[in-house]
């Protein structure tokens, strides 16, 4: 008998088990739906884990009010393609107060209206469990994460004191207030994850395939003006570059690179070239060496 | 660049395709804070493109403040990945790290050295099938190696690789090298590592990581990389006896109910007869169900996947369940022996309550005893009250419920368990499940041996007397045990001796423990137990021999000098010789 079982598909099966296990173990689970590739690998084994059932929980939504309107487009019309129950929180307070990642920069942006909110979030539903779609190979801090990483009430992570994590048996208890944020994806890398979109035929926000948009040149990177709030510098217009993006937040962080990948196949051609990380584009990870761990500590995905 | 390069001109339909195919191999590496484990991962990492310019240059800046070599590049600050470890140049948890090349894709445990974390290691050896333990070349085999070598033994990984690394600063002494491997070997050998290989590198210079070293003429084997990309890469077999553990019951109408899982060994089709344990209820499978753009419902489904499995009947099954095949049952029990690794500040103590949590079962148990503490250095076990943390040691525990457990050796996914802190919810311990008569009856049957040794004298219907063979044969029966570690030429050292002998006119007999494995000792391992039991076996036939009139060769790796001691009783000690060999070489031989 052929028994192949390739790294994808152990990669696969391993998440699978994974996103079971939380819907099993947990009285309110819930997937963060960042609507970027990741989230989208991770919406399609959650769909297949629980086939031809629907995934027990809903889809969770931290809505900056900063994101390209692409992505929001595409997270309504992927909710309601697979008919799933959507829900989208942004913190009002931030809102109200204006904080906004232009005048108040990458930092207090990302504090107030993605780590604070999303504390708001899983208050406000009581979640105690979040699947994420984190992979360990992103980031220094990432590679020591769990993929049951407890979080005391205060929705902190404490590195040092991590739960040892054996085989693929999942300590899964948490006391009331406590919660567990959930990485299926743990073991992928950038490449796996645009491989299986790619074996799997995986709708994925356009602004993944270079295309010509309107950018202006800052500090060396090239930001999208994607609607009217983008304040222009005095002499600076916007040009249309061929360009795409190889991670999507908030549009005003999210540095674009000129490309002519217009197709999946050839995106991938380029990252396969690339000399740079995927996260080098994304300004909030460069405050400090060691500022995602930071970031992490205090509740950020 | 994530996997392996694109090659020029290679379409990226062909390129995926071929990387879609990798097989996954994860391994974890284990060394003490100087021995340059980080040094060598980062090699690895950097040496097959896997390290970012961005993350370079990050790398730079840290090197100058932190690093260890001068302000030159320090690839060891490349796996540091918190913030403590950096400003102290010291691994604190096991950090998981990814690489890929045209014929594998890797996973990297990296686990700190230091003694109180054996926690870490035992946690990273759980996710790997091969073990890379690093040996400083000047410092030689240590308290630290032996550790790394006994815990991944103790958590079932498969290949060990040692890499004696700072050959430079041995000025790549070849006598150096095979000293240490000589004594590394000799280690494996008594505590039942298979096939373990010894490397000589520098992981500063990238000696022996990933390309050849000409430093090392005399070496002849592949550099790390090419042994990690060649290593055998055990799957579960098909064939083994099917469990899964039952994780949720998918019921999206009436009409369907599935029961859903990851197979944790065998393989299952439709039409399969079934039991779901504890309750034994028996049914059969009916479909392996899948969506119809995944291609529909499976014809076979094998582990590690994850399955939907539908039943025949409506029996009763869920979470916490495990579903079997008929006729190879695992066990069913509310009392459970294991090897323990305390993981908590708090010791383990009789009498305390945990959660037990094995498969997708959590139920509450009991600590009843520990029956024994190993020292990790010597491997000697001495009687215990308690585990403190990073302790290991046999204990015994009282389950409020019936739990489904298989042996570890034989399925990790049902012989694995954690014990979780009722209070706090910590992980408390893990164990691997050992099943009665795995080790403690073989022990047993040297006992009941000796006893029969005594009564030998009654038992001798025969008319032909023991002088009479003598004479007839011109020989006085012996027994003459070769023994010595895996590739020290055991087998070739017997049957030289008996060419010598034969030709001298002896009736002589060699029996191989390797080949005694093929057959009558096939049901055993390579722990200290099995190859105790494995020289019992081979000291009752020389016994008989003995009394037939023959000369017995015994070639054994009989690792143990008390299964000696009475292997010696049981033939006699008149008739008994021991040759040892220790000179580790290649010969082709020694699972014996």
């Amino acid at each position: 008998m052929s028994t192949e079982h390739s790294h994808l598909d152990e990669l696969e099966a391993e998440a699978i088990q994974i996103i079971r296990e939380t819907a099993a173990a947990f009285e309110r689970p819930v997937l963060m739906y960042s609507i970027g590739k990741d989230s989208t690998v991770l919406l399609h084994l959650a769909m297949k884990a629980f086939w031809p059932a629907k995934p027990p929980f809903p889809l969770l939504h931290i809505d900056t009010t900063w994101k390209f309107r692409e992505m929001i487009a595409f997270r309504d019309a992927t909710a309601r393609r697979l008919g799933l129950d959507l829900r989208v929180h942004t913190n009002q307070e931030g809102l109200a107060q204006g904080v906004n990642p232009i005048t108040h920069g990458s930092k207090v942006h990302t504090d107030v209206m993605k780590t604070q909110a999303l504390r708001q979030a899983l208050d406000k539903f009581r979640f105690d469990a979040a699947i994420g779609g984190a992979r360990r190979d992103e980031e220094k801090s990432r590679a020591k994460e769990r993929v049951f990483s407890f979080r005391d009430r205060h929705h902190r992570w404490d590195p040092k004191n991590q739960r040892p994590e054996l085989w693929d048996l999942y300590n899964t208890r948490v006391n009331q207030g406590e919660s567990i944020r959930v990485f299926p994806l743990s073991s992928w890398t950038e490449l796996d994850v645009w491989l299986y979109i790619w074996k799997h035929g995986l709708p994925v926000v356009p602004l993944y395939l270079a295309a010509p948009r309107p950018v202006v040149e800052r500090g060396g990177t090239l930001i999208m003006v994607d609607d009217g709030r983008l304040p222009l510098e005095p002499g600076e217009k916007p040009r249309m570059l061929k360009v795409r993006f190889r991670t999507l937040g908030c549009y005003p962080l999210s540095g674009a690179i000129e490309s002519e990948a217009d197709t999946l196949e050839k995106v991938i051609e380029e990252m396969l070239m690339a000399r740079t990380s995927e996260r080098q584009g994304r300004l909030i990870d460069h405050d400090q060496s060691g500022s995602m761990e930071e970031k992490k500590r205090e509740g950020y995905f | 660049m994530q996997g392996p390069a694109l090659a020029e001109g290679q379409r990226v339909e062909d390129y995926l395709g071929r990387y879609e195919r990798n097989e996954l191999l994860r391994f974890l590496t284990c060394g003490s804070v100087d021995d340059g484990k980080s040094t060598l991962i980062g090699r690895l990492l950097h040496d097959t493109g896997r390290i970012y310019e961005d993350h370079l240059a990050a790398l730079e800046r840290d090197s100058k403040v932190h690093g260890t070599t001068g302000g030159g590049l320090d690839l060891a600050l490349a796996v540091d990945g918190l913030k403590a470890e950096r400003e102290q140049g010291i691994t604190i948890d096991v950090a998981w790290r990814y690489f890929a090349t045209a014929r594998r894709s890797f996973i990297i445990a990296d686990c700190p050295g230091h003694e109180q974390y054996t926690r870490n290691m035992a946690t990273g050896a759980s996710h790997c099938q091969l073990a890379i333990t690093l040996i400083d070349a000047r410092k030689g085999v240590s308290v630290q190696t032996r550790r790394h070598a006994f815990i991944a033994s103790l958590l079932g990984v498969r290949h060990v690789v040692a890499a004696v690394n700072k050959m430079d600063l041995v000025g790549w002494d070849e006598g150096r090298f095979r000293e240490i491997e000589r004594e590394f070997l000799d280690f494996c050998g008594r505590i039942g590592i298979p096939d373990p290989i010894v490397v000589p590198i520098s992981a500063l210079g990238g000696d022996n990581v990933v390309t050849r070293s000409a430093n090392t003429p005399w070496y002849s084997g592949s550099p790390v990389l090419g042994l990690l990309e060649s290593v055998p890469v055990e799957r579960p077999s098909p064939d083994a006896a099917f469990r899964m553990p039952v994780q949720c019951v998918i019921r999206p109408d009436l009409d369907f109910r599935g029961f859903a899982g990851r197979i944790a060994s065998g393989s299952v089709k439709p039409g399969d007869r079934v039991k779901v344990l504890p309750s034994g209820k028996e049914t059969r499978v009916r479909r392996i169900a899948r969506a119809p753009e995944d291609g529909g419902d499976a014809s076979v489904a094998w582990a590690p996947q994850s399955v939907v499995l539908t039943f025949e009947d409506e029996v009763d099954c869920s979470r916490g369940d495990v579903v079997v095949c008929i006729g190879r049952d695992p066990a069913v029990t509310q009392r459970i022996e294991c090897d323990m690794v305390w993981m908590q500040e708090a010791p383990l103590v009789p009498g305390q309550q945990f959660v037990l949590r094995t498969g997708t079962k959590a139920t509450n148990c009991t600590v009843r005893r520990v029956r024994w503490l190993v020292d990790v250095n010597t491997l000697a076990t001495a009687p215990a009250e308690t585990l403190r943390l990073n302790e290991i040691g046999r204990v015994e525990l009282e389950c409020e419920e019936r739990v489904v457990v298989d042996a570890y050796r034989d399925c990790k996914g049902t012989g694995g368990l954690i014990l979780v802190d009722r209070l706090t919810n910590a992980t408390a311990g893990s164990g691997m499940v050992r099943l009665p008569g795995e080790d403690g009856a073989r022990r047993a049957h040297w006992e009941t041996q000796a006893l029969a040794t005594l009564e030998r004298p009654e038992e001798r219907p025969s008319s032909v007397t023991p002088e009479e063979r003598e004479r007839r044969w011109r020989q006085r029966p012996r027994t003459i045990l070769v023994y010595g570690p895996p590739h020290s030429g055991k087998t070739r050292t017997a049957h030289e001796l008996e060419r010598k002998l034969f030709d001298e006119g002896a009736a002589v007999v060699v029996l191989d423990g390797q080949a005694l494995r093929r057959g009558l000792s096939k049901d055993l391992g390579f722990g200290d137990e099995d190859r105790s039991e494995n020289l019992r076996r081979a000291a009752e036939i020389a016994r008989l021999l003995n009394d037939q009139g023959y000369v017995v060769i015994l070639a054994m790796v009989a690792p143990q000098a008390e299964a000696r001691a009475k292997a010696r009783e049981l033939v006699g000690a008149d008739r008994w010789e021991e040759r040892a060999l220790g000179t580790a070489n290649r010969a082709g031989e020694g699972a014996g």
